[in-house]
């Protein structure tokens, strides 16, 4: 299964490049939500191995790239999946131009070959290389429409991220040095032997920083929001939702799972997370943007999930991965709503709009769905996430940490309450009364996460109660 | 000694690259730079690596650079001696930051303890690239591919946008 994972993709790359001019720009949307949905597919049966009954296992000794399926790559590709769709919906939804959609469906085909990637290798310089197939995929995803502002942004992007692959690669370079090879099994053995010594220090420092600049935490934040509010509306869905979170929070989990071990880098990753989970909330106390807002909002979601990691256990990981999840869905779902608002009141600034509740219903009671289930209001799956994050800090003894974690959910209620008064409930702009909701495909996406979010946070209590593990 | 000479050209040839006010020589550059990394890497007993080194980086890449660089508008000379002026000014720690790298390096010794793996060079180069670099050719196929997206989306986009 795992070369269909990364040949399906370019497949349809491939074809809809060469389809006739004509049909060319729907039979791409389609072939490019078919794709996503396959994956979803692919995803969800492969624990069944439905997948290794079919005649097409029988050419994975041929095509196959020695990658590894984990239940990491499974919940990172079906976020992957699902996130790509919704983006892909509201590009359909906005865009009418045949250049624009004809890119955009390639060039997010191309990052989703380098997010699946980055699920499934085994080694430290094959996750390197993923993580730039989706970096450059991304990079020219942002500046799509040429403006000034989205070249300013992504300009910043690029700037810390050629510092991130210089750290990178250094790593990479040293840890062949002393280490047979760069799998992740190889320096996992012989990590512990040079224990000690400087070059397995230095490498891990290095390749650390290096996700660390990539997953944009703090002190690292600074391009993200301007590149979340430069990207057009249906790549900040993507960004926000999984592309950020698969080069490098994503990438962070892995090297620290299947890598570092216990190690002192827990400490770095409580200390950074922490840093993260404050500074991104009060930031996002101070905007008057919706999508700088949820940009800061995703630096302080980060937080979470970093300092779960930094718990250093099993049940840590778990909550780290199951609050990633969470988050990919939520924050896309809210910047779809962003997008909508975006559409049809013309801007996302908090001073231009307000009191749109009436108008937008649909919009309105998603955003609120996403902003409670980001806040960790039960019985929402964010809620769940963030209940398993703080438990997680608790029993692995960092109760100061677990503190941080609780108290910071009330500054999201916050900026997230600012939010929906400005947006909802203040009173309608005069400029806006001829306003209306998005259509149904703008709303697609939106709906479908809210109602994802809904049905994980019911579903969970209940799965638990019968007995689940 | 004639590696570490190699070397400092390397850095020399990079700083150069990475100075240089016009694309088309920081083009140039990167060939050349790819150029001496492939002698050091014959020099350190890695041939394949050293070939693909020459025909990617010292070939391909600048190919694609330069033609890349075909498609812009030369700069009118005020605006390029100006561009010229601002760059020096704003890279010129640059030089200085590498020197202080180079003495630090030499005057403070690392405890690395360590034998360097020798590269193996027994096994075909087919069944190294088939068997073992297979997912590597094609991530890098992939960043290649990226990169003509960019392409059409950088330049045959100022067409579609204008129109």
């Amino acid at each position: 299964m795992t070369y269909l994972l990364l040949l399906l993709p370019l497949a349809a790359l491939v074809i809809m490049n060469l389809l006739p001019g004509r049909f060319r720009v729907r039979s791409a949307l389609l072939i490019t939500g078919a794709v996503c949905i396959i994956q979803i597919g692919l995803v969800l049966v492969h624990p069944t191995g439905f997948w290794d009954r079919l005649i097409i296992a029988q050419l994975e000794p041929v095509l196959g790239f020695n990658l590894q399926i984990t239940w990491l790559a499974l919940v990172m590709m079906a976020v992957a999946g699902l996130v790509s769709l919704a983006a892909l919906l509201v590009a359909a939804a906005l865009w009418q131009r045949e250049f624009e959609l004809l890119n955009f469906s390639s060039l997010l085909l191309i990052a989703l070959i380098g997010m699946n990637g980055i699920a499934m290798v085994n080694g430290l310089f094959q996750l390197y290389i993923f993580i730039e197939v989706t970096a450059l995929a991304t990079f020219i995803l942002i500046c799509l429409r040429r403006d000034r502002f989205a070249f300013e942004g992504v300009w910043k992007y690029l700037l810390l991220s050629v510092v991130a692959s210089v750290l990178m690669l250094t790593a990479v370079g040293l840890s062949l040095i002393f280490s047979p090879s760069s799998t992740f099994l190889a320096l996992r053995a012989t990590i512990p032997l040079a224990a000690g010594s400087f070059l397995p220090r230095a490498a891990i420092a290095l390749f650390l920083s290096g996700l660390l600049i990539k997953s944009g935490v703090v002190p690292f934040h600074g391009w993200l929001p301007d590149a979340y509010q430069a990207a057009p509306a249906p790549v900040s869905v993507l960004l926000a939702g999984v592309i950020t979170k698969a080069t490098g929070v994503f990438a962070l989990i892995r090297f620290v799972a299947e890598v570092t071990g216990p190690a002192p880098v827990y400490q770095v990753l409580l200390l950074t997370g922490a840093l993260s989970v404050v500074v991104g909330a009060l930031g996002a106390l101070g905007q008057t943007d919706v999508k700088r807002l949820l940009a800061y909002s995703s630096i302080s979601q980060v937080g979470y999930i970093i300092m779960a990691l930094g718990a250093g256990t099993t049940f840590g990981l778990i909550a780290a991965m199951f609050h990633f999840f969470n988050h990919a869905i939520f924050k896309s779902q809210l910047f779809a709503n962003a997008a909508a608002l975006e559409a049809r009141a013309g801007s996302t600034d908090l001073n231009k709009i307000s009191g749109l509740g009436g108008r937008m219903p649909v919009t309105s009671v998603t955003l609120l769905i996403g902003s409670l289930s980001t806040a960790g209001l039960p019985p929402l799956a964010g809620f769940w996430s963030k209940l398993a994050v703080i438990m997680a800090l608790w029993l692995a003894g960092q109760s100061l940490y677990a503190f941080i974690a609780a108290l910071a959910s009330v500054l999201t209620l916050a900026y997230f309450l600012f939010l929906q008064r400005k947006l909802f409930f203040n009173k309608l702009s005069p400029e806006l009364s001829g306003v209306k909701e998005a259509g149904p495909l703008l709303l697609a996406p939106a709906v479908g996460l809210a109602a994802l979010t809904v049905i994980i946070g019911l579903a969970l209590p209940v799965y638990w109660l019968l007995g689940g593990r | 000694m004639l590696n570490i000479m190699l070397l400092v050209l390397l850095v020399l040839i990079a700083l150069w690259t990475a100075l240089t006010p016009l694309l088309l020589r920081a083009a140039i550059g990167l060939a050349l730079t790819s150029v001496v990394l492939t002698i050091i890497m014959f020099r350190f007993n890695a041939p394949y690596a050293a070939a693909f080194e020459l025909s990617v980086c010292a070939g391909l890449i600048p190919v694609i650079f330069i033609s890349v660089i075909s498609l812009t508008h030369r700069l009118p000379l005020k605006e390029f001696l100006k561009r010229r002026e601002d760059r020096l000014r704003r890279f010129w720690p640059l030089p200085l930051l590498l020197l202080a790298v180079a003495a630090g390096l030499f005057f403070v010794r690392i405890p690395l303890n360590i034998t360097l793996p020798w590269p193996e060079t027994i096994a075909d180069v087919r069944v190294v690239l088939w068997e073992y670099r297979r997912t590597y050719l094609f991530g890098q196929l992939m960043v290649l591919l990226a990169g003509v997206f960019g392409v059409l989306v950088l330049f045959r986009g100022r067409n579609e946008n204008e129109r």
